[in-house]
């Protein structure tokens, strides 16, 4: 047999024939909605997808997409940008972290500018690489700064299990992880919010389940459709709404059964609830979420970078930009192109806003890819 | 623009141009350089200059040594001219092996033979342990102008956009081996001297507009600068771009658009559409540019715009990369 490749879980995925079948079937049976309806696509992944491959374009004028706050990047509070980048520049520390968070811009400068400065910036694709770091710089303290939903919280549990099993002394962490769930709930409680139903990350579900979205249907009355990330995935996902509506259904759908089941991966949820419990966290554009966040738990504080270096990082809290109007874009209120600067004065290499940040940002995408919509 | 130079101002694509513009132009200001060829054109004459400080210096399908003739000649025939003569400066740690130095230049030899190209000057500095990365090299290319009027400001409606390999290989492949990924072992970065394909080309009476190396920002820049330079919009079928299946693979694994990576030995053409099927076939007759292919065409839609199109009817633009190259995180 054969052995399986990378194209073999994509190929499919992306056939020209399927996509145009699915524009097609959604744009006829999108003639029986009674009114138009405004899907939120959470994470910034399928923002990506849905811009890079022009799945706008290919859809009737009464269905609509809110771009969600679903970007680990884009949703960083400024002041814990500045907690990365003082973090770095302190003696004989090297600051690790996962890649588009070197480019945000802090009070002070990006890592990349404190990087250009001396400082010893490096970016891993596993939290795991930390342990290589630290084994070549004994001397030296590396501190990972963990950043990321759902997904990626496994992994530095699995580090910083590995951290006390290998008792390894110079590794650190600065915990900025976060949940879906909970800004999606702070979401559809504001009165202005023009959510009509959401498409879910397949990848949190992965780990944590369908369960997590079982509350949208039941509590909140919006239709959910856990979605994998390629573009048939996402057609097929939007035509599963679309007939939720039709036939006067308010449920949890999953579309990407081909990894997603009910429960989710039980062993990395037990690694996650050893090593994080849920904190408040404040949302770049939203502002504080109770419960939204997951900080290291106390019988950790030794291998706390954000309590072992308290003294110096900075507490402020540090608004926006007053013309940017992320909060609204992520609300659904308005679109990226509606703000006065979007374009000029805040473009991917010079971000003002938190959308514009991360290649997965709404207005990141926009930007590079949306221009013609 | 930032207070001090970050690794991002080298890239080949935004930050890179907007560094050249603000700090050198406005220093050298002329009207050869203000061309903005790849190389500049003085007469019937050719000349171009490159410093190469790759890393690792030794990767799949090539070296430093190799890419640094590579580089300047590939420049000198981008303008239509067949490379001559090259100087050649290197900067070498305190430190450094002479079997790894011997090696290089070894590579260099070989490599300037398959141009036709000699080195006819050069220069050596050793500096201490840490001040630079093994070694880096300098070459400046002379080469005489065999077809005139190359230039990627005058690419028109009259023009088709040609690629002549699959692209990405030696970003994909750098990338592979700065980060200790263990890959597929067919994938080898393209480098390689172009003269001989534009020689091809020029024998056989193919009228070029403009032709470009797709280096550092890789084919996104190249169809974004001759848009810009030419005030033409570039439409590109998505699906004719050719992309191997490895350089695919790293794409979809760590989040890079194949248009980004760099390539050392890969080239855009615009030609004259009548001359599209027999280019295609020239090319075609090396055995590297088995996937050569016509991705687009030149229209007016969208002046200084580059759209790239999907088989499935929608379209986007394409923009110049910027940033540093870092991969998307979940």
């Amino acid at each position: 047999m054969n052995s399986l490749e990378l194209k073999d879980l994509y190929d499919g995925f992306r056939d020209a024939r399927t996509i145009k079948a699915y524009a097609k079937m959604i744009a006829k049976e999108a003639q029986k909605l009674p009114r138009p309806i405004n899907i939120m696509e959470v994470c910034g992944g399928h923002t990506h997808t849905i811009m890079k491959y022009g799945i706008l374009q290919l859809l009737p004028s009464n269905i609509h997409f809110v771009h969600g706050p679903g970007c680990p990047v884009c949703i960083m509070p400024k002041e814990r940008i500045d907690h990365a980048y003082v973090l770095s520049m302190q003696e004989s520390v090297i600051l690790v972290t996962l890649g588009d968070m070197i480019k945000v811009p802090g009070s002070n400068g990006s890592l990349q500018d404190a990087r250009s400065k001396g400082a010893d910036v490096r970016f891993v694709y596993s939290p795991l690489d930390c342990l290589k770091i630290a084994q070549e710089n004994p001397d030296k303290k590396v501190i990972f700064f963990a950043i990321g939903f759902e997904t990626t919280t496994p992994m530095t549990a699995a580090l910083l299990d590995t951290v006390i099993k290998q008792d390894v002394k110079n590794i650190f962490l600065h915990v900025n992880h976060v949940t879906v769930p909970e800004p999606m709930r702070a979401l559809i409680s504001d009165e202005a919010c023009i959510i009509d139903a959401f498409l879910g990350p397949s990848h949190v579900s992965v780990i944590s389940g369908s369960k997590i979205y079982e509350e949208f249907p039941r509590d909140w009355g919006k239709p959910i459709v856990v979605s994998g990330f390629e573009p048939v995935d996402v057609m097929q996902s939007i035509s599963m709404i679309v007939k939720q509506f039709i036939e006067g259904r308010c449920e949890m759908e999953v579309e990407y059964k081909r990894a997603v089941t009910r429960e989710g991966n039980l062993k990395a949820q037990a690694l996650n609830d050893k090593y994080f419990h849920k904190v408040d966290f404040r949302w770049r554009g939203l502002g504080d979420i109770p419960q939204s966040g997951l900080g290291l738990r106390d019988e950790y504080d030794r291998y706390n970078a954000e309590k072992i270096y308290d003294a110096i990082l900075p507490k402020e809290e540090i608004d926006d930009h007053k013309l940017c109007i992320c909060g609204d874009i992520l609300k659904g209120k308005a679109s990226p192109p509606q703000c006065s600067i979007f374009g000029t004065a805040c473009k991917p290499t010079t971000p003002v806003g938190s959308c514009m940040v991360s290649s997965e940002g709404a207005c990141s995408a926009y930007y590079k890819y949306g221009n013609l919509v | 623009m930032t207070k001090t130079i970050t690794l991002a101002q080298g890239n080949g694509g935004e930050e890179n141009n907007e560094l050249i513009k603000k700090v050198f132009y406005k220093a050298f200001k002329n009207e050869i350089l203000e061309r903005s060829e790849d190389a500049a054109v003085i007469g019937n004459l050719a000349m171009s200059t490159d410093s190469f400080t790759v890393s690792p210096l030794f990767f799949a399908g090539a070296d430093i040594g190799k890419l640094a003739v590579c580089g300047t000649c590939n420049d000198l025939a981008m303008m239509g001219a067949q490379p001559k003569y090259l100087t050649c400066s290197v900067i070498i740690e305190e430190g450094f092996e002479v079997e790894s130095l011997e090696r290089i230049v070894e590579s260099m030899r070989s490599e300037l033979a398959i141009n036709g190209a000699v080195v006819v000057s050069g220069d050596t500095k050793v500096v201490p342990k840490g001040s630079v990365d093994k070694i880096f090299i300098n070459t400046t290319g002379l080469g005489e102008i065999v077809q005139a009027g190359i230039s990627s400001n005058n690419v028109s409606e009259e023009d088709v956009i040609l690629i002549n390999r699959d692209i990405g290989c030696h970003g994909a492949t750098i990338f592979a081996a700065r980060e200790g990924m263990e890959m597929s072992s067919t994938l080898k970065s393209d480098c390689n001297s172009l003269y001989p394909q534009v020689k091809a080309l020029m024998d056989a009476g193919v009228r070029i507009t403009a032709m470009r190396d797709a280096t550092r920002g890789g084919v996104a820049a190249v169809l974004n600068e001759w848009a810009r330079q030419s005030n033409v919009c570039i439409e590109v079928e998505e699906a004719k771009i050719p992309v191997s299946d490895e350089v695919k693979g790293i794409c979809e694994m760590l989040g890079f658009e194949a248009t980004a990576l760099a390539n050392e030995g890969t080239f855009v053409l615009a030609i004259q559409k009548d001359y599209a099927i027999q280019a295609l076939e020239i090319l075609k007759g090396f055995e590297v540019c088995a996937m050569a292919s016509v991705v687009g065409e030149v229209t007016q839609k969208y002046p200084q715009k580059v759209i790239l199109k999907s088989p499935w009817g929608t379209s986007r633009f394409l923009e110049t990369p910027n940033g540093e190259l870092l991969p998307r995180i979940c």
